[in-house]
């Protein structure tokens, strides 16, 4: 963002690529997919790189409302200061901190999750997912709490598997009955407190119980939960977990 | 004559306390603390309507949910009868209503019917909590006490259907026997009427006004026991939709208080600018006791019906943690019940050594809580059950600092270099250099 703006250009998308985004080595992958796409559809975007920093979601779902807060308006002060407008990002709890919380803090954004975004190039006709990479797949999908329950969001993720040739198929609990995957409100950074089972692990059996051979996951926490799961169940080799925007990499052969 | 003065005496009895608990639940009320302010009274009118009258959640889940629409829908009809009822007490007629002329048909036809149905659908209720092992009808939060309210309570229902069908009945059947005119119309009492064919007019009567008491007496009874029931929720559901918040549940409210102390801290020139005068009284964070809970979550947990949809759904309670989203709503009204006279008779400083938190709500139980939203999804009355857990959660982190250690590392490492992982910020872009290298 900033080099644009040292030449004076000033790129129609922010995408934000979150602290998971930028170090977690799995999720690092979606990061990539996501902007080989949006630099393979020529969308004009641009990242904060090493000036983004955490949305403040974990901490304000963990109880910090001070951390958030500080971090709310440091990064609105910051996306401001760029003339943000509009920001793109794969991850459900920063696009729910942006679009529902920071306008508190004076950051007015047009917010748009990755899945929505392409669901409107699909619609438009620009982005065409009939690659052959799906051809013989069943996938089903793992909805995001931050972006189903959330904000009701249950249609982009689905319509973008649908462009592909796979076939779809879900889970017993799916849209806004889905099981939480279980990172949520600062789960993923402590242990779960004692019970019967993990979450996750309940969420991966479901997955699994469809016999997709692809779980697809719209959201850095989900990817972190299901992609354990599938280690934990020794499923690892033959299904695989794949990010929405991994999907359509794939399909496109970026 | 006497029967009038009879009526009139129930009535004001019912009144009289009925106004007590109207204002011993205002003064409860006035403790709590202020909420979101209650705008949009459009929006808000259609909330009410889709999810309170049309039960669209309750149908999440259809058949039983079926069955609870259609008592909730013969409740609404049934009304405008027992209206008609306090009427005829006062004034000493008999089916005042039926000037109404077909509009008075419909309605007593369909109370007729609906009186029928109701009891069938409350009879399956009964046999399900007596007899059949539903899981979201058990769990710590539900002892002895909670299943025999709930049964009491369907058993009034029960007993207040037989007696309208019965007073139907009776009224037809002794019309026919005396040769009065039939008001209203009676598909389900007609049926029966037959079955007393042979009894003699006066016999009949007799047996009409035993219904008629039967059931108006218990009418006066369940108003005033509802409000200290789980099925206050007759009268607060409806309310409580209308009074929901209608934002996305992602959204979570700000703490007004903390951005006054942030945006201090992060601009200087700002604590100059308001004139600062006498320090004022910033409150608590969060929530320890009742006296912090706002005046919403209070009205969720008087409109519980304690029917744990909130709980069958809840990835921490299905996974067998201790938290329990039903148990948070009920803790806060059985926290009130316990401290709310203390604090009507001795002011707002009263304690009795206990709290909400940890005496009610452990720890463990708020921190179980993955803040997914199902609980709030489903609940059929817009109960919403993750903002009083982040309320307390704030309590504990930000007034005790008492929260999880991995969790204050994550605060430490965000404060530090913005990511809950402890990475360097200037490696924030290290993902993106296998891209340019393929450039």
């Amino acid at each position: 963002m900033a080099e644009l703006q040292a030449r004076g250009e000033q790129p129609e998308y922010l995408v934000w690529i979150g602290s998971a985004g930028a170090y977690d080595d799995r999720y690092k992958k979606v990061s990539r997919a996501l902007v080989k796409v949006l630099t393979y559809l020529d969308i004009s975007y641009a990242v904060l790189g090493t000036e983004e920093s955490s949305s403040g979601d974990v901490a304000r779902r963990a109880g910090n409302e001070m951390l958030f807060q500080m971090q709310a308006m440091t990064n609105v002060e910051l996306m401001n200061a760029y003339g943000v407008k509009k920001i793109i990002t794969a991850d459900p709890h920063a696009y729910n901190a942006f679009k529902n919380e920071y306008p508190d803090f004076g950051g007015h954004y047009e917010v748009w999750h990755h899945s929505q975004f392409f669901q409107k190039l699909i619609r438009e006709g620009t982005l065409k997912l009939d690659g052959q990479a799906f051809r013989d797949a069943t996938i089903t999908f793992h909805d995001p709490c931050y972006l189903g329950r959330a904000n009701g969001e249950y249609d982009a993720p689905r319509d973008v598997l649908k462009a592909t040739p796979a076939r779809l198929k879900e889970m017993p609990r799916n849209r806004s009955f889905a099981l939480c995957c279980g990172a949520g409100g600062g789960q993923m950074f402590k242990e779960a407190e004692s019970g019967d089972k993990e979450v996750f692990i309940e969420r991966t059996e479901e997955a699994l119980d469809t016999r997709a051979g692809v779980i697809a996951t719209a959201c850095p926490y989900c990817m972190v939960m299901i992609t354990d799961g599938l280690k934990y169940k020794n499923r690892e080799e033959d299904v695989r977990n794949l990010d929405i925007a991994e999907i359509i990499e794939q399909s496109l052969e970026l | 004559m006497i029967k009038q003065i009879v009526f009139i005496i129930a009535l004001l009895i019912t009144l009289g306390v009925f106004t007590y608990t109207f204002f011993r639940v205002l003064a409860y009320f006035k403790l709590t603390h202020q909420d979101y302010p209650v705008r949009n009274l459009g929006r808000r009118f259609k909330e009410m309507m889709r999810v309170a009258v049309g039960q669209t959640k309750i149908f999440r889940r259809p058949v039983i949910g079926l069955l609870h629409a259609l008592v909730f829908w013969g409740f609404l009809v049934i009304l405008i009868g027992s209206i008609e009822m306090v009427v005829d007490g006062i004034l000493g007629t008999e089916r005042i209503f039926r000037a109404l002329g077909v509009v008075y048909d419909v309605i007593i036809g369909a109370g007729d019917v609906f009186a029928l149905i109701i009891a069938i659908a409350v009879a399956v209720f009964l046999v399900r909590r007596l007899f059949l092992h539903v899981r979201r009808f058990a769990g710590i939060e539900m002892d002895h006490k909670k299943h025999v309210d709930a049964n009491i309570a369907l058993s009034l229902i029960l007993i207040l259907m037989i007696s309208l069908l019965g007073l139907n009945t009776f009224y037809v059947q002794h019309a026919l026997a005396a040769g009065h005119e039939i008001h209203g119309v009676f598909p389900v009492s007609q049926l029966l009427a037959p079955l007393f064919a042979s009894m003699p007019a006066d016999q009949l009567y007799l047996y009409h006004e035993i219904n008629w008491w039967v059931h108006i007496l218990v009418i006066f009874f369940f108003a005033n026991y509802l409000p200290y029931s789980k099925h206050f929720h007759v009268y607060l559901s409806v309310p409580n939709v209308f009074l929901s918040r209608l934002d996305p549940l992602g959204k979570l409210y700000t703490m007004e208080n903390v951005k006054k102390e942030v945006q201090m801290m992060m601009d200087p020139n700002a604590a100059f600018e308001e004139p600062s005068g006498e320090e004022e009284e910033v409150g608590r964070f969060g929530v320890k006791d009742v006296e912090d809970v706002s005046w919403k979550t209070y009205f969720d947990s008087l409109a519980c019906t304690q029917c744990g949809r909130c709980t069958s759904v809840c990835p921490a309670n299905i996974t067998g943690k201790k938290l329990s989203p039903r148990k948070i709503i009920m803790d806060v009204r059985e926290r009130m019940k316990e401290k709310g006279p203390g604090m009507l008779k001795e002011g707002s400083d009263y304690s009795d050594g206990k709290a909400l938190l940890r005496d009610h709500i452990t720890e463990e139980e708020l921190w179980a809580c993955t803040l997914c939203n199902a609980c709030a999804q489903e609940c059929p009355i817009n109960i919403n059950h993750p903002s009083l857990i982040v309320e307390m959660r704030r309590y504990l982190v930000m007034e005790e600092s008492s929260g999880p250690g991995d969790l204050n590392a994550i605060f430490t490492n965000i404060e530090n270099n913005g990511a809950p992982w402890q990475y360097s910020q200037e490696d924030r872009l290290q993902w993106a250099e296998e891209l340019y290298i393929n450039e």
